[in-house]
């Protein structure tokens, strides 16, 4: 699926909550499907910095697509970078580039994606995002 | 007796909701909220007689600068200093610290030795690592014990002839220890050594009298005493001000300019360098005038009750681990649940219209002590009700029933 088509997945998901206490109990749910990044990459220079919980994020480049990796110590931010991942995991790095992350609005995580907000997810963005341009340049 | 229905209806904010739900505010540690008053008299000053200060000759100016200094004199009374030019008004207690420890470059040598507690936030470290940057000084720690209270046989083997300055907060931000600052001092003053007491987190609860302390600095800042942000003191004893040497140069702190050399004002323009917070240090006046007239004997005894209350209210959670145990504490509570972040569960509980601050508190050494990413802080004041407790308590529940 392209990220677009997931994205609207996530968002029809999302839709079925009326209320954000089952839209955060569905969001840590999801961080307990998220691939796990490799104890032996949990290193410091993994963590994404702006955010008050730690989260480690690896990718590795596999037949032109991104594959990623994370975890994090607190569960709700684990859930929002197990949703970055389900977009961004398994895509060519053009795509992670250019794609648009307004869905995060409609799944109701408006509030998280205020940049002074100390979950960092608008960190999080930048960073796989990094990685996407790392990798274009190789392939360049 | 303090009638805390009628305080709340000085404060417009707690009427507000957040996330549909009634405003629950415990992050006092961090800032209070604002009584009408000061909000009032914030009004008045842009409305009424909104003027540069100490040079213009019209009305206007006049008035400001009457008020400003009437501020003044309000702040000495509070704090009881022996005279009005020994309050200097800062932007605040960084700022005062700062001002101390610059001054000190020039009165240290290398091997001269600076003591300040663990129990500092990091606001009341970096000051003097880079102070003794300059100088070669060096900075030696008064540790903790598991209660968070400072080890006093400790710091009597830490104390000597070098020691030149100690530096301690009354009240430590991330646990509410109240520190035993009185034998602090008298035994820093044995040694000849200099003391600055950090009252941030204090003065919210505690009135502090400094010529009975016999402290040599003292610093606060307004808007953790429902002033506004972006004022503070720096009380410093007459003898020490003097010594010390301007910190900023500008406008308002000299006496005489030439290009071959200037003379500097004396006590306080010696340290106001520019134009100053002139709102902000009427506002912090007219704050105190509201905590006085509350009264600190009943704010202290109605937090007691509320400490107390809340104290053993959280207890009833099961896992929840309180941080700073030490008998000797105020109306702060740091704690954590189980293993769960305290980031986590601070974001459930506002979704519940509660303010609770979570993180370090920018006291990293506390936090590594107790081998812990962070804490959940909430800080009671006296607007706050044992019902808001119940009502933190109940979203806890729910954030730990979410979360494990």
């Amino acid at each position: 699926m392209s990220i677009q088509e997931l994205q609207e997945e996530i968002v029809d998901e999302f839709s079925m909550f009326d209320d954000w206490m089952q839209r955060y109990e569905y969001m840590i749910d999801l961080g307990k499907s998220l691939p796990l990044i490799d104890e032996k990459y949990k290193i410091d220079e993994n963590i994404i910095k702006g955010c008050q919980s730690k989260v480690w994020v690896h990718a590795e480049m596999k037949n032109d697509k991104i594959e990623f990796t994370a975890d994090s110590d607190a569960i709700i931010t684990k859930g929002i970078i197990a949703i970055l991942i389900r977009v961004f995991s398994g895509q060519h790095p053009k795509d992670i580039m250019d794609a648009d992350t307004a869905f995060i609005d409609e799944i109701g995580l408006k509030e998280h994606l205020s940049p002074t907000r100390a979950n960092g997810l608008v960190s999080m963005i930048k960073q796989l995002k990094m990685y996407a341009i790392a990798y274009q340049t190789q392939l360049n | 007796m303090l009638d805390v229905q009628k305080i709340r209806e000085d404060f417009p904010i707690l009427k507000r909701e957040v996330n549909g739900k009634p405003l629950v505010y415990f992050d006092n540690a961090a800032t209070s909220q604002t009584p009408q008053v000061v909000i009032d008299a914030i009004v008045d000053y842009y409305s009424n007689y909104n003027a540069n200060i100490h040079r213009g000759v019209h009305t206007l100016s006049q008035e400001a600068t009457d008020a400003y200094e009437i501020a003044r004199k309000k702040v000495q009374c509070h704090f009881n200093s022996k005279h009005a030019h020994e309050i200097i008004l800062t932007s605040g207690t960084t700022h005062s610290i700062n001002i101390v420890a610059t001054g000190f470059t020039n009165l240290l040598t290398k091997g001269d030795e600076i003591i300040v507690s663990a129990l500092e936030h990091h606001s009341n470290i970096v000051p003097w690592q880079m102070l003794c940057e300059r100088t070669g000084a060096i900075l030696k720690v008064i540790p903790m014990n598991e209660e968070g209270e400072l080890l006093m046989d400790v710091y009597d083997q830490l104390l000597s002839d070098k020691t030149k300055l100690v530096f301690t907060n009354h009240i430590s931000n991330a646990l509410g220890t109240i520190n035993p600052i009185e034998k602090i001092i008298q035994k820093a003053h044995k040694v000849g050594a200099a003391v600055l007491i950090d009252g941030a987190q204090s003065c919210p609860h505690i009135k502090p009298d400094v010529q009975n302390l016999d402290v040599d600095f003292y610093v606060a800042s307004a808007h953790k005493l429902c002033g506004p942000t972006g004022v503070g003191l720096l009380y410093g004893k007459e003898e020490w001000l003097n010594k010390l040497p301007p910190y900023q140069g500008g406008g308002e702190m000299i006496d005489q300019v030439t290009f071959e050399k200037t003379t500097y004002a004396g006590l306080p323009h010696k340290f106001e360098a520019g134009t100053p917070n002139i709102c902000g240090g009427i506002a912090f006046g007219v704050a105190l005038d509201y905590m006085n007239s509350v009264g600190f004997d009943n704010i202290a005894e109605y937090e007691n009750e509320l400490l107390e209350y809340g104290t053993k209210k959280l207890l009833e959670i099961e896992g929840l681990r309180i941080y700073g145990t030490s008998k000797n504490k105020t109306s702060v509570i740091s704690f954590n649940i189980g293993t769960i972040h305290p980031y986590d569960i601070g974001s459930i509980v506002d979704k519940l219209g509660i303010a609770v601050r979570t993180g370090h508190h920018c006291a990293q050494p506390i936090m590594d002590f107790y081998k812990i990413p962070g804490t959940i802080r909430a800080s009671f004041s006296f607007y706050n009700t044992k019902e808001e407790i119940d009502t933190l308590v109940e979203a806890l529940k729910k954030a730990k029933m979410m979360l494990s």
